[in-house]
């Protein structure tokens, strides 16, 4: 299921503005790879040209490549629907579907797939998808309850039962902890060290602590100035980045100096 | 014993500003009350006299007064509906193109067109009805006749001229379709992007995307929609009174040339030579479809309260 992403030369332009420019980096299967960076520096938007979710913002497009296996998700004739039901999400704040069942959250993503699923298989999967995002023993007496009678933790864990339900190859995290309390953080946290044996997982955070815990490999983004696009100005691993990285930027901003 | 301790009383400081407000906010609540109060005491104390009528004030074959109203009651309900259901489908696909699917400039100028649709008199509509309408699909019902009659909505003998229930229905349509085009507009771009990025990333097309993100989150803002629309069919007096040849029976048929009149349209009708009794019974049939849109918009209530916790409003 966990597959390896290429990123070679990849520019993001909202129209004409160059938002993010000239990434290039390598995500191994069964990783957790953290993007840090200050606000505005493009790091989302990258996260966003990995399932194609940028092109929702009208005008919004990429050059360069983006292997997913060495297959280029940009190719011609590749649908981003396609793409997106094999590279999963999780958003900042937690969206389970309001109008729809915990149940029926988790299996949104497989109907989309499949219309027809015999009721015993449903039950399977939610308890799998469940389980795997460590929500089971909380929900499993109230599946029929709205999504968002959980608490804040409860439904981001909800959004990655939906998320993992689907069984994509990879699973992009944007912020996911940043609206939640320190004890669901953990909890989120845990799940992540625990998905990382079945997929690869790319992580934005603005918590430098929970990067070091959670990643293998750290990419640093940041931008020259307001209007300038954002760049990846040092990408190695996780403990390189946090105790001797290569670049003065680089430091700065881990050990909290800037300028 | 304990000594009962006085307890300070703690009151904010009431400013000017807050205690206008409120008295406004307060006269302006009461005041739609007393209105809706006033109107219902006048109709029933002027309704009173037509429940205890002579036979022979009716007009047609009624004896008494619901034998009177209730073909009214039926074909105001019957063209509302009718017109609701060609109405409703159209104007939510109207709404989803213009929020979703047209180019933001496009949208705009179909939404201002939209609106100017809302502004156009009903005399117009009725005219339009009468006038164009009713000879243009005179042709068509013929065939429909001929091949569907024997459906029983569908059966003959057709109409000559055009001006059934059918054609009606269409009209009304057309007028209620501004109103809930603009509201279905309005409820489907307050969509939070939080869902509809959600079902896009789970790899949904647009239109799976809207099923699952748009139309539940707009459930009952459609039905209220559609309420406000169904208010204005049920009310509607002239396009009805132009179009159709009224007849008070209980007709199901669309097509031929017996059709069943509405109330507003009824007394639209016969207000002008009526008198004694006469205007009471009239004013009973106001007051019946005053019931009657009061218990429409209740069950309306009722389908929006019934499924609160999965509306999205929590």
């Amino acid at each position: 299921m966990s597959k390896r992403i290429e990123v070679n030369d990849l520019n993001v332009y909202y129209s004409k503005f160059l938002a993010v420019e000239e990434v290039s980096l390598v995500i191994e299967p069964r990783t957790v790879t953290a993007l840090i960076g200050p606000s505005g520096c493009g790091k989302s938007t990258f996260l966003r040209t990995l399932n194609r979710m940028h092109e929702v913002i009208p005008g919004a497009y990429v050059t360069g490549e983006v292997l997913i296996d060495g297959n280029n998700l940009y190719g011609p004739g590749v649908d981003p629907v396609l793409v997106r039901r094999q590279v999963g999400m999780v958003f900042q704040r937690p969206n389970p579907f309001p109008t729809m069942s915990i149940g029926d959250n988790v299996l949104a993503g497989v109907k989309l797939n499949n219309r027809r699923m015999a009721k015993s298989d449903a039950d399977a999967l939610i308890e799998k998808s469940l389980m795997g995002a460590n929500l089971w023993k909380e929900v499993k007496d109230r599946l029929d309850k709205p999504g968002s009678s959980l608490s804040g933790g409860q439904q981001q864990r909800l959004c990655i039962a939906r998320a993992i339900a689907v069984e994509p190859d990879v699973i992009l995290m944007d912020e996911p902890c940043s609206a939640l309390d320190p004890i669901s953080t953990l909890a989120i946290e845990d799940l992540i060290e625990e998905m990382k044996a079945d997929y690869t997982i790319v992580i934005v955070t603005h918590n430098m602590q929970q990067a070091s815990r959670v990643s293998d490999r750290t990419g640093f983004f940041n931008i020259a100035g307001t209007g300038k696009p954002g760049r990846l100005i040092e990408y190695d691993d996780t403990t390189t980045i946090f105790s001797n990285p290569g670049v003065q930027a680089t430091e700065d901003y881990v050990s909290g100096r800037f300028g | 014993m304990t000594t009962a301790v006085e307890r300070p009383t703690l009151k904010a400081k009431e400013r000017p500003g807050d205690r206008i407000f409120s008295t406004s906010t307060i006269v302006s609540g009461s005041l739609i009350l007393a209105i809706l109060a006033a109107v219902a005491v006048f109709l029933l104390v002027q309704s009173l006299p037509a429940f205890v009528a002579d036979p022979e004030k009716f007009k047609g074959d009624a004896t008494n007064f619901w034998q009177y109203v209730g073909p009214l009651a039926f074909g105001t309900l019957w063209s509302a509906f009718l017109a609701l259901l060609m109405a409703v489908p159209i104007a939510i696909g109207i709404a989803l193109f213009i929020s979703h699917y047209a180019p933001r400039k496009l949208a705009q100028g179909l939404g201002y067109l939209i609106d100017l649709l809302a502004a156009v008199p009903s005399v117009v509509f009725g005219l339009w009805g009468i006038g164009v309408l009713a000879p243009l699909v005179q042709p068509f019902y013929t065939n429909l006749v001929e091949w569907f009659g024997w459906f029983p909505l569908f059966a003959g003998p057709v109409s000559g001229t055009g001006r059934t229930t059918l054609t009606v229905a269409i009209v009304l349509a057309v007028m209620v379709l501004p109103i809930i085009t603009a509201l279905s507009r309005e409820i489907f771009l307050q969509t939070p992007v939080l869902y509809e990025e959600a079902s896009l990333a789970l790899g949904a097309t647009r239109w799976e995307m809207i099923t699952m993100a748009v139309l539940p989150f707009g459930r009952a803002g459609i039905i209220s929609a559609s309420m406000l629309g169904l208010g204005r069919a049920l009310g509607e007096t002239m396009a009805v009174a132009m179009v159709l040849s009224p007849s008070r029976d209980v007709i199901f048929q669309l097509l031929t040339s017996q059709n069943p009149t509405t109330i507003a349209a009824n007394i639209a009708l016969n207000f002008p030579e009526a008198n004694g009794v006469g205007v009471n019974i009239l004013l009973a049939t106001g007051l019946i479809l005053f019931v009657i849109t009061l218990v429409v918009n209740m069950i309306a209530r009722v389908i929006i309260n019934r499924r609160k916790a999965f509306s999205g409003a929590n």
